[in-house]
């Protein structure tokens, strides 16, 4: 890693207060704080969803909710929340803003005033999410029920009220939000890296910022094209989706996956950044293979535009295309591989520390093993058969993502959080925060892996009796990691009254990127003078 | 120690609990507890269940292997068995390996996965065509051939007669001869919806505008369920699939049944109309 120069003590900088610090933010760390605070705020409320659905799932018949579709609304906000309003703005919005100019010694992004309105963009989208559920959606139910992946035509005749176009409009506002943001890394990382920081000397978090950006810029419009086509067949009457008029219901399909499989990338890419920085900093070692690392992840990206139709299997796509998709979602698995073995190969020979951030590191490199190779499972056509649309899937992906990404957050979050308030958090409330986690996701969503082998679908408010006993222990895991993010929420409380006072670097010789050499918090201004990187 | 042994006792009764409960032979659904695929009654299923089996176990090994690197590194590396780390970070031979040896294995995969999947398009002579049209909310089919259509909608619970399975049973079932060759059409009216047979390894979706099959072969006689397989909306849950394989006798006694019950309804509504 490169060496670095002192960043000069902060001396009285002149900062805005009140709405101008705040609406008409222009400072790459409050933007950050702000999306932070968001992702917390619409992660309780999408765990809150998934809470509701459990409670339902946890025995046969329907106990918790008088409406079926209702159930159907809760799946799809759950899902489209945890996507682009947790995971997302906390990985990207969240650390990328905070961290990518402190690492890259630059003094704030290349283009403050449209990170800005990337946060903003992403509030209204949210409320307009939040609003559609209050809205008509199918016929006598509130809120749009076509689950996050909203396949016509149920998403054009099936859901005639206007919930379904609040969250597309939803939909465009994040999306936009996104790309600006995307724009706004790719700039600033290509051309605001301080002297002697080569692409090559750059933290692997700011490499998979970079691919992510790459990853956003390149998929969401395809997205805003399928959701505008979505919405002039729902409202002006083109038949894009409508076989009666000319149109495939799996061109919708197409166009949305084409979109849908780089996100799934795009929710992890930069946790793996955040691992890398975190298993080097409490192994005391650089990361094994830095090259290999960071063109991994290029890979992974650039692999992950051509491989979308596995998710379309049972669609009615052709044998031959199923195997050409079969085959490229297997190459994947490479790549993701030399990246995990990579993460052991740091710890390997290394001095470690078992600190919060250090648990939810090595966590993730075991679980997210776990969700990578179910994946590998579903990559085979053949198989995907029997297990397309069962729970088998939603292992899958909550492995990945409840676990993988959510994980990586706490992590970041733990590993960050002396930098960016200036206080230690506790290191028992912690580890226990963790445990709850650990124990609570894995009996939530191992046991789901046996009901998709049996054959339960997904996207079920009730389900035939012989499921009832997996799908009782699985509700009860929820409830111990809902126990977990109370406990994180008691934490944050504690630590901002307790106020112990972090220092610059608390982690010690393995911290390594520069970040750790400002203050603890850093002033509003940072790199008013550039580091010089040897 | 005590902890140990008792922590040990609690693991292995846990693992007797979960692995005691096997799906019964032939029994066409899920069995509670259920771990694995439902019993196969087709040769296709039959192929997918190995196929799992054999890629099940290469994951389960490549996990172990992982765990057990995690935990060896946590026990031998930390900062009080090793006070100094070492500085290297590179090493050609082993990041060969660990990029070479992952193809080996994903080309070990992929030689039964495909042909898995060609197995499952090499459609055989129909002994027997049906189609299925997805509703929102029930499957309707019709045997093309002999000239039978009805619906199949769900039996609600309080209708059910006891044995019959709950979300499960519906009021007519679609009736296929044992070892004999059936092509599946898939048609909608509405929305997609996606027709799925656990125990013969099927699932196709069935998409408005398309005409679009499948095909199985049961092996067995006896009642088997599937579900609905493609979110269609409110009652996505509640258009299960049934199939009840009978012998080749029972199955043309029953066209035959299917075939008079449906010209005298034809003759009944014409003799309403006036």
């Amino acid at each position: 890693m490169a060496q670095t120069a002192q960043a000069e003590a902060a001396h009285h900088d002149d900062h805005p207060h009140g709405l101008r610090r705040w609406l008409f933010s222009t400072n790459h760390k409050d933007i950050g704080t702000m999306y932070l605070i968001f992702a917390l705020v619409a992660g309780v409320v999408g765990g809150l969803l998934s809470m509701g659905m459990r409670a339902e799932l946890m025995e046969p018949g329907m106990q918790v909710f008088s409406n079926p579709e209702m159930f159907n609304v809760f799946v799809t906000a759950h899902g489209l929340i945890m996507v682009f309003f947790m995971v997302m703005p906390s990985t990207m919005g969240g650390f990328g803003n905070w961290m990518v100019p402190l690492m890259i010694g630059a003094p704030d992004m290349a283009f403050p005033r449209m990170n800005n309105i990337s946060f903003w963009l992403l509030v209204m989208a949210f409320t307009l999410l939040v609003t559609s559920l209050f809205m008509p959606g199918a016929s006598g139910t509130t809120g749009a029920g076509s689950g996050w992946t909203v396949y016509a035509p149920l998403s054009t005749i099936g859901m005639p009220g206007i919930a379904m176009d609040f969250a597309l409009l939803s939909l465009h506002l994040a999306g936009a939000s996104s790309i600006l943001g995307a724009i706004n890394f790719i700039t600033t990382i290509f051309n605001m890296r301080a002297p002697g920081m080569t692409l090559h000397k750059m933290p692997l978090f700011v490499w998979a910022v970079l691919v992510t950006a790459f990853l956003l810029l390149l998929s969401l419009p395809v997205l805003a094209g399928a959701i505008t086509m979505l919405l002039t067949d729902r409202n002006f009457g083109t038949a894009f989706f409508d076989s009666a008029h000319g149109g495939d219901p799996l061109l919708w399909q197409h166009l949305f996956w084409f979109f849908g499989h780089p996100e799934v990338y795009i929710l992890i890419v930069p946790g793996f950044g955040i691992v890398s920085q975190i298993v080097s900093t409490f192994s005391r070692k650089p990361i094994f293979g830095y090259l290999g690392m960071a063109y991994a992840m290029v890979a992974i990206g650039v692999i992950g535009f051509v491989v979308w139709a596995h998710h379309m299997y049972a669609a009615g796509i052709s044998v031959n295309t199923q195997a050409y998709f079969v085959f490229a979602t297997m190459v994947i698995a490479v790549p993701t591989g030399i990246k995990i073995f990579s993460w052991i190969a740091t710890m390997w020979g290394g001095s470690i520390r078992f600190d919060t951030p250090m648990l939810w590191a090595i966590g993730f490199i075991f679980l997210f093993t776990v969700g990578g190779v179910t994946g590998v499972v579903l990559s085979n056509a053949g198989v995907d058969r029997s297990l397309h649309d069962t729970y088998y899937v939603v292992a899958h992906f909550h492995y990945t993502m409840s676990i993988g990404a959510v994980f990586s957050i706490f992590a970041g979050w733990y590993y960050w959080t002396p930098k960016m308030w200036g206080y230690m958090y506790s290191e028992t409330l912690g580890k226990l925060h963790f445990w709850l986690m650990f124990i609570g996701a894995n009996l939530t969503f191992f046991p789901q892996h046996f009901l998709g082998l049996a054959g339960m679908p997904r996207r079920y408010a009730d389900y035939p009796d012989a499921y009832a006993g997996w799908n009782m222990v699985s509700s009860i895991g929820s409830y111990i990691g809902f126990a977990g993010l109370l406990v994180f929420l008691f934490s944050i409380a504690y630590m901002f009254a307790k106020k112990q006072k972090a220092a610059a670097n608390p982690w010690g010789v393995g911290a390594t990127t520069l970040e750790w050499t400002l203050p603890s918090p850093p002033p509003f201004h940072t790199y008013n003078t550039l580091p010089r990187i040897k | 120690m005590a902890i140990f042994h008792r922590a040990l006792t609690v693991l292995a009764g846990l693992t007797g609990l979960v692995l005691s409960g096997p799906a019964l032979a032939g029994e066409g659904k899920a069995s509670p507890w259920e771990m694995g695929f439902q019993d196969a009654a087709s040769p296709i299923m039959r192929q997918i269940t190995e196929f799992h089996t054999y890629v099940t176990i290469i994951i389960t090994l490549i996990a172990l292997f992982v765990l057990g690197l995690l935990i060896y590194v946590m026990m031998r590396f930390n900062e009080k068995r090793n006070p100094e780390p070492s500085r290297t970070s590179h090493n050609t031979t082993i990041e060969v390996i660990w990029t070479v040896v992952p193809i080996f294995i994903l080309v070990a995969i992929a030689i039964p996965s495909f042909r898995l999947l060609f197995a499952q398009y090499d459609f055989p002579k129909a002994d027997v065509t049906i189609t299925a049209t997805g509703n929102q909310w029930y499957w309707s089919y019709e045997y093309p051939d002999e000239g039978i259509s009805f619906d199949s909608i769900m039996v609600q619970d309080a209708d059910l007669k006891p044995g019959q399975p709950r979300l499960l049973t519906v009021n007519n079932e679609v009736v296929v001869p044992v070892n004999k060759n059936v092509i599946v059409g898939l048609k909608s009216n509405d929305v997609i919806h996606d027709w799925a047979m656990p125990s013969f390894g099927v699932k196709l979706d069935a998409v408005p505008g398309r005409l679009q099959k499948t095909w199985f072969r049961a092996e067995k006689e006896g009642w088997f369920y599937g579900q609905c397989s493609e979110l269609c909306g409110r009652n996505h849950a509640f258009m299960p699939i049934a199939v009840h394989v009978v012998s080749q006798k029972e199955y043309d006694a029953w066209v035959a049944k299917q075939k008079s019950a449906q010209l005298e309804s034809k003759g009944k509504v014409a003799s309403i109309e006036k």
